[in-house]
């Protein structure tokens, strides 16, 4: 038995250490890991459970991230819960093995702490890491400050866990905004929340040796793509057990989680769409702005995979003009997230006028002013009904200012 | 403990079979008799990884798997870090009393062939051994990437050519020398480290035997010939195998505790190099006189290795 750790009603917790006080009360059986800044302490809390007796679990600390990554699937195919954690290159390094631990259906739990990928080298959050996990077949929520890191990190492991789920899942955070910035965190009791998450049930499990399962067998032109298939289906399928369990937590805490947040968007007409902390200052930018008569908006992705498509365009349909935030350097294209707001925008009967915003990389800071201008900037389109800058443009960067790709007028 | 007794090769050979004769590797390869034997030495329950090789995408094509027990691939490099993650898990479920039987012995093995465990799995064997987990890494060692059809890896011998490492007017084939993997190993401190090969069966079985009843990491390097890719014919892989251990290109022996070192095999008749050498086509090159300073070389280098060998065994450090 472990030995039982005090909480307060209300906590002072970092990102980081309130998802390693949500890996101790899901009772984790197994985190094999490799340290990286800014997600380290994630772990290092959780090795610090077990050699304290706080938890029965074993931390496994091991040569890099791509070990790290394959010692949860080892442990996940032998039927236990299983989580880790990283970021940037550690999430890049990883990357061989996020996919195969998708393909194999294991429903492991990475916290990743977004950080920039190097060159040049940067320990500051931005959302490439994140990017690159986006077609990895794991689901991907985001946490906007430390509350939501430990919300998120219980309700997750319910989500990958069910049974007509099975997927593995990341929760997202800000490196160093989120991950390091002390917070008022309400934790649930350590009864509360293993009842609420509940006791993994083992499939497939590699241990059971009454009905023996092969793993990662080899598929080719005849069945990988319905295995493919397949796969996708259930990620495009998890919306009805992430909306599920969104509900339950809400009846247990108060505290109401959708696949797509919104904020005064009731009446606007211009609006930010974006992902982790950037949607807070958004939010102060566009009550700010509505003083001076704009009707701002915010829109801000709670679930980047399965991306919510028809969430998206149900809540922009009276948009007039969005501005999609990237922050991760799109390397020759426009940015990912703008590509995905924009097929649900073009699909839907207003088609409002969507354009796209590089910020924030290598952690420069997002400013309220920022966001002001791109709201002013939105009603100037808005007021025009065509995008009457480029397309694309880079915000907050020094130097001459940066934008590709106008729009096409008769 | 359940483990088999080894009396006679027909006894041997027909019981416990969880590895199913049908799978897709080259008639004579010797992997499969290695693998079957590794699973006829015992009877506890068997968790199982492979790295990516010819042993993987043989027996896990689907909808078959040539596997009666528990098995896993991740990848080309990670069966080390994949069985290790499910021996942690073992532990963890078998102290909280969640296994489905909490009480039957399980063993972890991890088959690797010398691409996968000399190269680009070097460093995720190297942790594994490490970090001390309860398991047991058998390499198949066939010294080249037949899977990808015969490339070099740093198990190759000085003088074989391959897809990579070709033999030709300029060139006698790979220039450098193998990988002491077994000396890596043993300097790991891994309390069982051996050499072993399918000729000297009984010698083998009870090689993975003592690997298996050994707590903690155990490294096996085993002589795979592979007829596809060293040339010749499959029906003599057994035969081509008794000129590698006779001729001390392969010696049997084993290391406890990183430095008790016991020959386990002497050849009443030690045959040369050149005997060995000449039974396979990716050596025949070498008979040609520019480069016979190459058989010399080989032919030092087994002599050398034999003295060491026969010295660390006296010395026992």
């Amino acid at each position: 038995m472990a030995v039982k750790f005090d909480l307060n009603e209300r906590e002072v917790w970092d990102g980081n250490y309130a998802a390693s006080q949500a890996l101790r009360q899901a009772d984790v059986d197994v985190v094999v890991a490799y340290p990286i800044t800014p997600s380290t302490p994630i772990v290092e809390n959780y090795g610090a459970y077990v050699a304290n007796g706080y938890i029965d679990g074993e931390f496994v600390m091991v040569e890099s991230e791509h070990a790290a990554m394959s010692g949860c699937i080892g442990a996940s195919a032998a039927g236990g819960r299983v989580s880790t954690a990283t970021s940037s290159q550690g999430f890049a390094l990883m990357a061989e093995v996020l996919y195969q631990a998708s393909g194999m259906r294991l429903p492991i739990i990475l916290n990743v702490v977004n950080r920039a990928l190097a060159s040049p080298l940067n320990v500051r959050g931005d959302h490439a890491d994140m990017y690159l996990g986006r077609d990895s077949g794991w689901l991907q929520v985001g946490a906007f400050n430390a509350q939501e890191a430990y919300d998120l990190a219980l309700c997750a492991f319910k989500i990958a866990e069910n049974p007509s789920v099975r997927l593995p899942m990341m929760i997202h955070q800000d490196g160093f905004i989120t991950s390091h910035t002390a917070q008022n965190v309400y934790p649930l009791t350590d009864q509360a929340a293993i009842d609420f998450v509940g006791v993994i049930e083992p499939i497939d499990d590699m241990l059971d040796f009454s009905k023996p399962v092969t793993y990662g067998a080899q598929t080719e032109e005849d069945w990988h793509f319905e295995h493919k298939a397949k796969q996708h289906k259930a990620i495009m399928d998890s919306t009805l057990v992430i909306d599920a369990v969104f509900a339950e937590f809400k009846e247990l805490t108060g505290r109401e989680y959708n696949r797509v947040e919104s904020y005064d968007m009731e009446d606007a007409d211009v609006v930010i769409i974006g992902l982790g902390t950037t949607v807070e200052t958004a939010r102060v930018a566009a009550k700010r702005i509505r003083e001076k008569g704009i009707k701002a908006g915010v829109v801000a992705i709670r679930c980047f995979r399965p991306f919510p498509y028809e969430e998206v365009r149900e809540v922009l349909k009276n948009a007039k003009a969005i501005a999609v935030t990237d922050r991760s350097s799109p390397g020759g294209a426009m940015g990912a997230f703008f590509n995905e707001v924009s097929a649900a925008m073009y699909t839907s009967v207003s088609r409002p006028i969507v354009t796209n915003f590089i910020y924030g990389l290598g952690g420069r800071d997002f400013s309220i002013e920022e966001a002001e201008r791109i709201y002013t900037e939105q009603q100037a389109h808005a007021d025009a009904g065509y995008i009457t800058t480029e397309i694309q443009q880079f915000s907050g960067l020094r130097g001459p200012r940066l934008g590709f790709f106008k729009t096409e007028r008769s | 403990m359940a483990i088999t007794s080894v009396k006679n090769l027909k006894e041997f050979s027909t019981n416990n079979d969880r590895f199913e004769g049908a799978h897709t590797l080259c008639p004579g390869c010797a992997h499969s008799m290695i693998v079957r034997e590794l699973m006829n030495s015992t009877d506890d329950n068997l968790v199982i990884s492979s790295n990516t090789g010819c042993l993987e995408v043989s027996t896990a094509v689907y909808p078959f798997t040539s596997w009666d027990t528990s098995w896993i691939h991740i990848g080309f490099e990670n069966a080390a870090t994949a069985v290790t993650g499910a021996e942690v898990m073992h532990k963890v479920r078998k102290k909280k009393g969640t296994l489905k039987d909490n009480e039957a012995p399980v063993k972890f093995v991890a088959f690797g062939g010398d691409g996968s465990t000399f190269d680009i799995g070097f460093q995720w064997l190297s942790g594994a051994m490490e970090r001390g987990h309860d398991f047991t890494y058998i390499c198949l060692d066939n010294e080249n990437y037949a899977n990808t059809g015969g490339q070099r890896s740093s198990a190759t011998p000085i003088g074989a050519t391959t897809s990579t490492a070709q033999a030709g007017t300029h060139s006698y084939g790979k220039k450098e020398k193998k990988k002491d993997i077994v000396a890596i190993m043993a300097a790991h401190g891994a309390p069982y480290v051996a050499q072993l090969a399918p000729n000297k069966w009984k010698l083998m079985a009870k090689g993975f035997q003592k690997a298996l009843e050994t707590e903690g990491p155990c490294f096996i390097n085993t002589v795979s010939p592979c007829c596809t890719e060293w040339k010749f014919e499959p029906k003599d892989t057994i035969a081509l195998t008794d000129l590698a251990t006779d001729s001390l290109m392969f010696p049997i022996y084993e290391i406890l505790n990183g430095h008790e070192l016991n020959i386990l095999y002497r050849p009443k008749n030690i045959i040369t190099a050149e005997d060995y050498l000449g039974a396979q086509g990716r050596y025949k090159h070498l008979f040609k006189p520019q480069y016979r300073h190459v058989i010399d070389q080989i032919q030092k280098d087994i002599d050398d290795n034999w003295i060491m060998l026969q010295r660390r065994e006296e010395a026992r450090v």
